[in-house]
C-alpha cells in the first residue's frame, strides 16, 4: 500500500511537469486514448458481429417481409400497409393479441399480488427453515422447461386429472370439465401455468427486496400507531418499487410473447380462443405460408413488447432518482 | 406480541400451501408415470402394481440417450462461446469505455426484451441459405446472437463495478491490457461468470420455439424441443408420456439440486438486472 502511494505521488510529479507541455501531453494521452478505443472495439466485435447477423438483420429483414406478400417459395409483391391492416380488420389476428393482453392479468397481475402479499406474511421469518426450503421449492418452475410445464398441467387440468379430482373431492363436481377444451376457462386455463411457472420468481424477488428494507422504518410506523395494512401501503409498497417494476417486466413479456406453454396445453384453441401472437406467427409463416402477414404481426409484437416495457422502466428510473 | 405470533402461523401455512401447489404437479406426473402403459389413471393415485418399467420404456421410445448428446453438444457449441465474446465486450464497454461505447451498449440493449417470435421468420431462411436448417448449427449460432444483448449487458454491468485501483496498480506494474483482463479480471469475476454460465445453460437446455422451428429432428433438438415431439408422438399414451416428461425433467433436476444457492440467486439477480 505504501510503496503504491509513493508511485501515486511519483505519478503526480510527473504530471506536474508534463503540465508545462500541454500541447505534447495531449496529443500522447489522445493517442492512448485512440488505442485503447481501438482495442475496444476490437474486443466488442465478436458480440458485435454476432448480435448484428443474428438479431438486427433478422429484425430488419422482419419489417422488410411485413410490407410484402410473399409465400416463402415464389416472387414476393409489394403491397405496402396492406398487411398492418390486416392485423386490424381480421379477428383471429388482432384477437391473438386481445388473447396475449387478457394473459397478462394471469402472468402478471395475479403472480405479482399473491407474491406481494405471501412475501409479507413470511418476511418476519425469512431466514427460518421452513423459508429456506421454500426457495428451492418455490424455484422448480422457473428451471423446467415450459414445455414440461404445459404437459404437466394438461394433465392436471383434463377431465379425469387432477383438478377435477380435488373439485370433485370437495363436492364441486359440477364445475369440473376439460378445462383447457372449454371455450370460457381455456384462456384462464392456460393463464393458470403461467401464474404456477411465474409465482415463484416473484415472490423470491419481492422477498429479497423486503428484506432490504430498513427495520427501523416499521418500528417508527408501529410506535406512531399504524396497523399491519397501513405499513404494507406506506412502507412495504414504496420501497419495493424496484422489485415489482421487474417482476412487472418479466412476467408481462412471458404473457405477450407466451409459446411453448400455449402449443403444448391447446395449440390455440379451442377455436382461437387461446391463439396468441406467438403461435399465430408460427402457424402463419410455416403452414399457411402468408410470410407478410406473419411478419406484420412479428413487429406489431416487438413494438408492443416495447410499448409496455419502456414505461415500465420509465417508472423505475423516476423512483431512483 | 401474540397476534404476530398468529400472523406468523398464518404465514407458515400460506406457504406450505402454496409450495403443495407448486409440487403437487410434479407428484402427480410420477405417480401417473407407474400405472400400465396405454391405460388412463386418474389424476393422483398410486398404482396396485407400480410400473417401473415404463421409464425404460420410455428412455428407449424417446431415444433418450441420443436426446441428451444433443443436448450436451448445443450447450458445448453456445455457452462457451457466448461466455467468451460476451465477456471481451463486456470488458470493453465496462472497464476500456471507449469513444463511442455508450452508443454501442444502446444498441445491444435494443434486443433485451426482444421476444424471439419477432425474428424466427427471417432466421428460417437465413438457416436455410447457410444450408444449416435441420443441423444443430441451426439453434446453435442464432443462439448466440440472441444471448448477446443480455451477456454484455451483464458482464458490463459487473465490470463497471470493479474498483480501478485494482486495474492502476497492475498497470504501473507493467501489465498490458491483455494480462489486466486475463489475470486480474477474470478471476475476479468468477461469480459474475458462474452465474452467467448457468443462465446460458439452462436457457439453453429449455430452448423451445427454435428448436420446432429451425430443426425437424428431434434428435438434433435440445431437451425441450425433443420433449415437444415426444409429446406429440405418445401424446396419447398418458403413462408413458409422464414418464417420459419426467426423465427429460431428471437431468435439470439434478443439476437444479447440487446448485441450487447458485441458480436462485443467478436467476434472481438475472431478472433484476434484465
Amino acid at each position: 500500500m505504501h510503496k503504491r502511494s509513493t508511485v501515486m505521488t511519483g505519478r503526480r510529479e510527473e504530471d506536474a511537469v508534463a503540465r508545462f507541455t500541454t500541447e505534447s501531453r495531449r496529443r500522447a494521452l489522445s493517442a492512448r486514448r485512440l488505442r485503447r478505443g481501438g482495442l475496444a472495439l476490437a474486443l466488442v466485435a465478436p458480440a458485435a458481429v454476432a448480435y448484428a447477423i443474428f438479431v438486427l438483420r433478422p429484425i430488419a429483414m422482419t419489417v422488410q417481409y411485413s410490407f410484402y406478400k410473399w409465400d416463402g417459395i415464389t416472387p414476393s409483391t409489394w403491397v405496402g400497409l396492406a398487411n398492418y391492416v390486416e392485423i386490424v380488420h381480421n379477428p383471429e389476428l388482432s384477437g391473438s393479441i386481445v388473447n396475449a393482453f387478457e394473459l397478462i392479468v394471469f402472468f402478471s397481475f395475479f403472480p405479482v399480488a399473491l407474491g406481494l402479499f405471501t412475501a409479507n406474511a413470511i418476511r418476519g421469518f425469512a431466514t427460518s427453515r421452513l423459508a429456506v426450503v421454500s426457495r428451492t421449492v418455490l424455484f422448480l418452475p422457473q428451471i423446467i422447461p415450459l414445455v414440461a410445464a404445459g404437459i404437466m398441467w394438461s394433465w392436471q387440468l383434463s377431465t379425469d386429472g387432477l383438478v377435477n379430482q380435488l373439485l370433485r373431492l370437495v363436492g364441486l363436481g359440477g364445475v369440473a370439465r376439460a378445462w383447457l377444451g372449454d371455450f370460457t376457462t381455456a384462456l384462464p386455463a392456460v393463464g393458470v401455468i403461467g401464474a404456477w411457472v411465474l409465482f415463484g420468481l416473484c415472490m423470491l424477488l419481492l422477498l429479497a427486496g423486503m428484506t432490504k428494507i430498513d427495520p427501523s422504518l416499521y418500528e417508527a410506523a408501529r410506535v406512531d400507531g399504524a396497523g399491519p395494512v397501513r405499513e404494507f401501503f406506506s412502507i412495504t409498497l414504496p420501497s419495493l418499487r424496484q422489485e415489482i417494476v421487474v417482476c412487472l417486466t418479466v412476467t408481462v413479456i412471458a404473457a405477450l410473447a407466451s409459446f411453448d406453454i400455449v402449443y403444448i396445453a391447446t395449440q390455440g384453441g379451442p377455436g382461437n380462443r387461446t391463439l396468441v401472437p406467438g403461435l399465430e406467427i408460427y402457424y402463419l409463416a410455416f403452414f399457411q405460408r402468408e410470410v407478410g402477414t406473419a411478419s406484420a404481426l412479428a413487429v406489431a409484437l416487438m413494438v408492443l413488447v416495447l410499448a409496455v416495457v419502456l414505461p415500465l422502466q420509465r417508472i423505475n428510473r423516476e423512483g431512483a432518482s | 406480541m401474540i397476534v404476530s405470533r398468529r400472523e406468523e402461523w398464518l404465514g407458515r401455512i400460506l406457504l406450505v400451501l402454496l409450495m403443495l401447489v407448486t409440487v403437487m404437479p410434479f407428484v402427480s406426473l410420477f405417480a401417473t408415470a407407474l400405472h400400465q402403459s396405454g391405460t388412463y389413471p386418474s389424476g393422483l393415485s398410486w398404482p396396485a402394481t407400480p410400473h417401473w418399467s415404463n421409464f425404460l420404456e420410455a428412455f428407449k421410445a424417446a431415444d433418450m440417450g441420443h436426446l441428451l448428446w444433443s443436448s450436451v453438444l448445443i450447450e458445448i457449441g453456445v455457452v462457451p462461446v457466448s461466455m467468451l465474446i460476451s465477456t471481451l465486450a463486456g470488458f470493453a464497454l465496462g472497464h476500456l469505455r471507449p469513444p463511442g461505447g455508450r452508443a454501442v451498449l444502446i444498441g445491444f440493449l435494443l434486443g433485451l426484451t426482444l421476444p424471439f417470435e419477432g425474428i424466427i421468420i427471417p432466421l428460417y431462411y437465413q438457416m436455410r441459405d447457410f444450408g444449416l436448417l435441420n443441423t444443430r448449427w441451426a439453434i446453435i449460432l442464432p443462439l448466440i446472437g440472441l444471448y448477446m444483448p443480455f451477456a454484455v449487458y451483464w458482464m458490463r454491468a459487473h465490470f463497471i463495478t470493479m474498483p480501478d485501483d485494482i486495474s492502476e496498480a497492475a498497470r504501473i506494474d507493467g501489465a498490458s491490457t491483455w494480462q489486466l483482463f486475463w489475470r486480474i479480471h477474470v478471476p475476479l469475476s468468477m461469480p459474475a461468470l458462474s452465474s452467467l454460465a448457468i443462465l446460458l445453460f439452462l436457457w439453453t437446455w429449455n430452448q423451445f420455439l427454435l428448436a420446432v422451428v429451425l430443426v425437424s429432428d428431434p434428435l438434433q433438438r435440445t431437451m425441450a424441443g425433443a420433449l415437444g415431439a415426444f409429446q406429440g408422438q405418445w401424446g396419447t399414451d398418458i403413462p408413458l408420456l409422464c414418464a417420459g416428461s419426467l426423465l427429460i425433467l431428471t437431468p435439470t433436476l439434478i443439476i437444479f439440486l447440487v446448485f441450487q444457492r447458485r441458480f436462485v440467486s443467478a436467476l434472481l439477480q438475472g431478472s433484476l438486472k434484465g
